[in-house]
């Protein structure tokens, strides 16, 4: 009876979570340009999607094409960022390293509202002229705490005596870093840079305030004004969907991957 | 020794970490082709000594010579020295073949010439077909042998080896040990060493420095270091010892349990107190007493495999340790003897307590940090500086170290035959020692007592 109770609880649990995303795909397959009314099965949504027939294709494409580049700017450029610090705090001792560590944990705390709007500020006291710059700017801001969070477990773990141990077989410190101390903190490196693709990908708030007057849409803030201009466009159902597909695809490579990893450890 | 045959110096080097310090003034010289063991308990600074060497670390002060060139600055890449780390330290993200050429190819060896050199190295270890595995899929052992083999094929002119057998089983670490001794007389280089095995050092090593607390206590050969320690430390920390109070009677005379000795020992001067140090196997036991010098009676014999080990309390009261082939039945009347040669007669490091302090006022001292009451005296001002002693047994330790006027904590132990003689670092750092019948165990905390007319003052000799 407790079991019975429980498996309620977790599918419960599980058709709250997912009701929202499977009323979009569900509703990705029919006409009616009003979600919720159901018009019978068709896939002329994916293919107008697909074809372009739909309108305000053009600045649809290329919201989502600066979604992607700056994802992978501030993603890039944060993991290098983020690891370079992660070594650095790493190597501090005390006080010193735990004050570090604390301030790098504030910013993934803090409302990404209030990032957003004390980053608008913050360019419109330095007279930066707000555009593409200050939203690359402004992501790689954000993401980069979480890239320290995920490479800093690395580096703990680690036998500091592995890089003494370069250096004691001739490698000079830039040497020993590329060779070896950067190979060991390649996963680390490599969530870090999935982290920051996904934070940036998904994030509203600070691109809102940091975009400027120019035009600029990333895929979010082009659905936030698409929605706002009388309605969704139906078009968005089938592309939510995909996007959602593609992201389990991931998520499930990703821990099937962990999975293995984890058993050729035991061996 | 000729100048040249020095292939590593330590000229007065000073190490802390914050407030600790962890090397005091270490000097002393490696000869080239050596196996030098750096030997002492954890926390002695035997591993920092070797980081040093290695590079990872700064002195504070002192100078770091090899083949005479001071490399006191260089950097780790570029000593002439290679290390065996005490946890492998083996790149995780490469096979075996690659962990051991990795020096190689930083120094744009050929690599067909890698390639020979590596199969040699691993032929060396007895690692030959494992080329290609993985290193975390290796055991212990066979990693050590890989961190071994990277080490070496460099050709370093100094060997460092960072306790590379504590992390093995007995038996492992037995067949090592003739391994590393074997390969240090084929490849002829000079081998430095760090361990806290005792017997490990005495086997192994062609010297032995034994440190303590940052501080070298005896260098030798393991003949000397075991038959000839040169302090109560040594005596106690290489091999079981009966270590004692004595009195250098004059030259080649000392009493000690009660009993005139002739040693082989001079120079003390007379009446002087000393220690004396007889290992158990050197004490002579057998069922008669005519003939023996004095006689016990057996307390305990346990079978340790090739000897018994028996503990005697003798006709003054001293309790002994004797190893001997023969076993004698616990209750019996036993004579011991013991040869001059046998005897180690040792100075004492010190014979009291002996600490700086200050007048408070006519009944008050204030010395270890702490204001203690002594005998009323008229003769120092107050404020004064003035030297206090207080002999070791005066020292009154208690359960409770709340209840003492200075408390601290058990630090070393040594059975003195009748009695305990305790080191206790005080809660400020400071040292005392104490003489006790009581039993305490290193790492109690005591509550420390003096009583008034146990402190005596005296001038300051400036």
């Amino acid at each position: 009876m407790k079991k019975f109770f429980a498996q309620c609880y977790i599918w419960l649990l599980l058709i709250v979570l997912y009701a929202p995303i499977v009323f979009i795909a569900v509703f990705s397959f029919t006409e009616s340009k009003v979600l919720g009314n159901w018009t019978g099965f068709s896939t002329k949504l994916y293919e107008n999607l697909f074809t372009g027939n739909m309108q305000g294709t053009g600045s649809l494409m290329t919201a989502i094409q600066n979604t992607v580049i700056i994802a992978l700017i501030a993603a890039c450029v944060s993991t290098i960022l983020g690891t370079v610090a992660a070594i650095g705090i790493h190597n501090m001792r005390g006080k010193a390293k735990q004050a570090i560590s604390l301030l790098n944990n504030i910013p993934m705390l803090n409302p990404d509202i209030i990032t957003g709007v004390s980053l608008f500020l913050l360019f419109v006291f330095l007279h930066i002229s707000q555009g593409y710059v200050t939203v690359v700017l402004a992501h790689i801001t954000f993401c980069t705490p979480y890239v320290v969070l995920s490479v800093l477990p690395r580096l703990t773990q680690m036998n500091p005596n592995i890089y003494e141990a370069a250096l004691d077989l001739g490698a000079t410190p830039f040497v020993a870093l590329r060779k070896v101390l950067l190979p060991m903190l390649k996963p680390g490196m490599i969530s870090g840079f999935i982290l920051a693709f996904t934070m940036s990908l998904d994030d509203f708030a600070v691109t809102f305030f940091t975009r400027g007057t120019i035009g600029l849409d990333t895929l979010s803030t082009y659905i936030y004004t698409d929605a706002r201009k009388g309605g969704l466009t139906p078009e968005l159902r089938p592309m939510i969907t995909i996007m959602f597909v593609g992201i389990l695809i991931l998520l499930i490579t990703i821990n099937l991957r962990k999975i293995r990893n984890s058993k050729t450890d035991r061996e | 020794m000729k100048a040249s045959d020095k292939i590593i110096e330590f000229k007065n080097i000073q190490k802390g970490f914050g407030d600790k310090v962890v090397l005091d003034d270490i000097s002393f010289y490696v000869n080239k082709g050596e196996f030098l063991t750096l030997l002492g308990p954890s926390g002695c600074g035997k591993t920092t000594l070797l980081r040093l060497l290695a590079g990872f670390g700064n002195t504070d002060s002192g100078e770091i010579l090899i083949n005479g060139e001071n490399i006191t600055n260089v950097p780790p890449h570029e000593r002439p020295v290679n290390t065996v780390f005490q946890r492998y330290a083996l790149f995780p993200h490469l096979d075996v073949y690659e962990n051991i050429a990795f020096g190689l190819k930083l120094q744009k060896v050929p690599t067909d010439e890698i390639d020979k050199k590596v199969r040699r190295v691993l032929k060396m270890v007895s690692m030959t077909d494992y080329e290609d595995r993985d290193v975390e899929s290796l055991s212990g052992g066979q990693q050590q042998r890989v961190a071994i083999a990277r080490a070496i094929v460099n050709q370093p002119k100094v060997l460092l080896l960072d306790e590379p057998l504590a992390a093995l089983d007995l038996k492992m670490r037995k067949d090592m040990q003739i391994e590393l001794k074997e390969m240090h007389r084929k490849l002829g280089i000079t081998f430095i060493y760090v361990t806290h095995d005792q017997e490990e050092a005495l086997t192994l090593s062609d010297t032995i420095v034994v440190m303590n607390e940052g501080k070298i206590q005896q260098i030798g050969t393991p003949t000397d270091i075991y038959n000839e320690p040169q302090n109560a430390f040594v005596a106690d920390f290489i091999g079981e010892s009966n270590i004692l109070n004595g009195k250098m009677l004059k030259d080649k005379v000392v009493e000690f349990v009660g009993h005139e000795f002739e040693c082989v020992d001079e120079g003390f001067g007379e009446n002087v107190d000393v220690d004396v140090v007889v290992r158990p196997e050197d004490i002579y036991i057998m069922n008669r007493t005519e003939g023996a010098q004095f006689t016990a009676r057996v307390k305990s014999c346990t079978f340790k495999g090739v000897h018994y080990e028996m503990f005697v309390d003798t006709d003054k009261g001293y309790e002994l340790m004797i190893q001997d082939y023969n076993a004698f039945e616990p209750g019996s009347e036993v004579g011991l003897l013991i040869r001059p040669a046998d005897i180690q007669v040792m100075k004492k490091e010190r014979v009291i307590n002996r600490f700086e302090g200050e007048i408070v006022d006519e009944t008050h001292v204030k010395f270890l940090e702490e204001v203690f009451e002594c005998k009323p005296q008229d003769k120092f001002e107050v404020g004064e500086k003035v030297n206090v002693e207080v002999r070791f047994s005066r020292v009154e330790l208690i359960d409770h170290p709340e209840e003492g006027i200075l408390s601290g904590e058990v630090h070393f132990l040594l059975y003195k035959g009748d009695h305990y003689h305790l080191t206790i670092r005080t809660d400020y750092g400071d040292k005392l020692w104490v003489d006790t019948n009581d039993i305490w165990d290193k790492g109690d905390l005591v509550g420390i007592n003096i009583a008034p007319k146990d402190i005596k003052i005296s001038k300051r000799d400036e």
